[in-house]
């Protein structure tokens, strides 16, 4: 018996709706977030991640209201992300019932404030949020940036050193999105998991690219991620989280049945 | 007449989750307070006492805010909750933050994962623990009525409790070494696991704990 390998679900939030697009565009509704987090919740889920896809920062007290009616409900730990780029942001989820919350843009922009914040609340309440793409050539070694603007922008920050940084500045997780796979179905960046989950101490939760359940099992015993992240394969009812569980656990994963 | 549930505040971490389950499960007759008044949480039934965050600040927040005392009272005499870090600070003392003196209900240390961690880096062991892991049984008691042996409950630290007198050691749980997941002794149980994040098992264990009288 061991610490079990997690499976979160992740719903993409718009003006209080969940949607799902690819690779950003084409946006499908896929309901109400708190029925969402509660099918989730009674099929098993580990954690429920929240990112908030907002576009106008007026709407940003709308998370806060669907974090909080969650909360109220659904007793597993939730993380929220999209948006947060100040300590009083990282309270208002919190006081809303978020367990963690994602920082992804801010990070980039002011390193000091993932420091800041991880003092304020403790690493665990923070998680860095990593959208990296391949920046290597074909026959050169494998490569990766940091892209910020839904992966429009890069940075020019190596990934894996970014990854290292971040955990010394007190992100207690990382959520590492392949910006290339995101959306696609054809299974998670495994080097890129692999590289950023020996190069950290922290938990590493692999997110984009799943499209069917043996990409989550692979992002675990190839990736060597902590947790994996999906969003379209359960939203869509593809698949459930039990039988997402059951075959990860069927192919030798410690998973919470 | 109704019966308290007091959630000691001392500013330590976000109370709303814990509170949010204890209302979820509590009896007809109990209200749930959330408080860092001394006179209420002297005054309740029982207590509940969570936190987050380091050892340090914790303690320094316990004193500031003159709660240490009142807490130390609730533990000896009424059902009494530890939680997460209000778990590892009933032990006489922490390794964290170069070392840090704790309230001393109980001999022994809060220690590391990190050395363990590095030797079982086969394993890839990430510090903080943090996801579902198993609480073994090791002894009967009410707050784990209902609940099976084994089951996963929700974890998140980077230290753990290791105490003196093993005749209070109520869980434990695997992560490279065995470690302490829960202790109990006489009105008192506390535990490293968040029972508010633990879906249907921590809701069990908190509705155990809202109808326990404190006697085993």
């Amino acid at each position: 018996m061991a610490l079990a390998k997690r499976i979160i679900p992740c719903l993409d939030v718009k003006n209080g709706r969940v949607v799902k697009g690819v690779q950003f565009v084409d946006i499908r509704d896929a309901g109400n977030p708190v029925d969402v987090a509660r099918r989730y919740d009674e099929e098993g889920a580990d954690e429920i991640t929240f990112l908030d896809i907002t576009a106008s920062s007026d709407d940003r007290e709308t998370i806060a209201h669907v974090v909080e009616e969650v909360a109220n409900e659904v007793f597993i730990p939730l993380t929220v992300g999209g948006g947060i780029r100040s300590v009083d942001d990282v309270r208002r989820m919190l006081n809303a019932g978020a367990d963690k919350v994602a920082i992804n843009t801010a990070a980039v922009f002011n390193p000091e404030f993932v420091r800041e914040a991880s003092d304020k609340v403790g690493s665990q309440c923070i998680v860095v949020a990593i959208d990296a793409k391949q920046v290597s050539a074909q026959g050169e070694a494998l490569r990766w940036e940091i892209f910020t603007h839904g992966g429009r922008k890069p940075t020019g920050l190596d990934a894996i050193e970014w990854a290292k940084k971040m955990v010394d500045y007190g992100a207690g997780e990382i959520l590492l999105t392949s910006m290339d796979r995101d959306g696609t179905k054809i299974g998670f960046d495994l080097p890129l998991t692999r590289a950023i989950s020996e190069a950290v101490s922290v938990p590493v939760i692999a997110s984009g690219g799943v499209g069917k359940l043996d990409h989550l099992a692979d992002g675990v015993t190839e990736g060597l991620a902590d947790a994996v992240l999906a969003a379209s394969i359960f939203h869509f009812a593809e698949y459930t989280i039990q039988q997402a569980k059951q075959h990860m656990a069927a192919r030798g994963i410690e998973m919470r049945l | 007449m109704s019966s308290t549930v007091a959630v000691v505040d001392y500013g330590m971490g976000n109370l709303r989750s814990v509170s949010k389950a204890l209302e979820h499960v509590v009896s007809a007759n109990q209200r749930v307070l959330v408080s860092s008044n001394r006179d209420e949480i002297a005054d309740a039934e029982r207590i509940v006492f969570p936190g987050q965050g380091a050892a340090r600040d914790c303690m320094a927040q316990l004193k500031e805010l003159k709660l240490d005392e009142v807490v130390l009272q609730a533990a000896s005499e009424k059902p009494f909750l530890g939680v997460c870090m209000g778990m590892q600070v009933l032990m006489a003392h922490s390794e964290e933050n170069q070392g840090v003196d704790c309230m001393n209900l109980y001999a022994g240390d809060v220690r590391a994962f990190a050395d363990e961690a590095l030797h079982a880096q086969m394993q890839h062991l990430k510090i903080p623990h943090m996801g579902w892991n198993n609480v073994s049984h090791r002894r009967a008691h009410p707050l784990w009525q209902g609940i099976d042996d084994n089951k996963r409950f929700y974890f998140v630290h980077s230290y753990y409790v290791d105490p003196e007198n093993e005749a209070i050691i109520a869980g434990a749980t695997d992560y490279g070494i065995e470690f302490v997941s829960a202790i109990a002794n006489k009105n008192v149980f506390a535990a490293q696991f968040h029972p508010e994040k633990s879906a249907s098992d921590g809701l069990q264990l908190l509705r155990n704990f809202c109808r326990w009288n404190g006697g085993i």
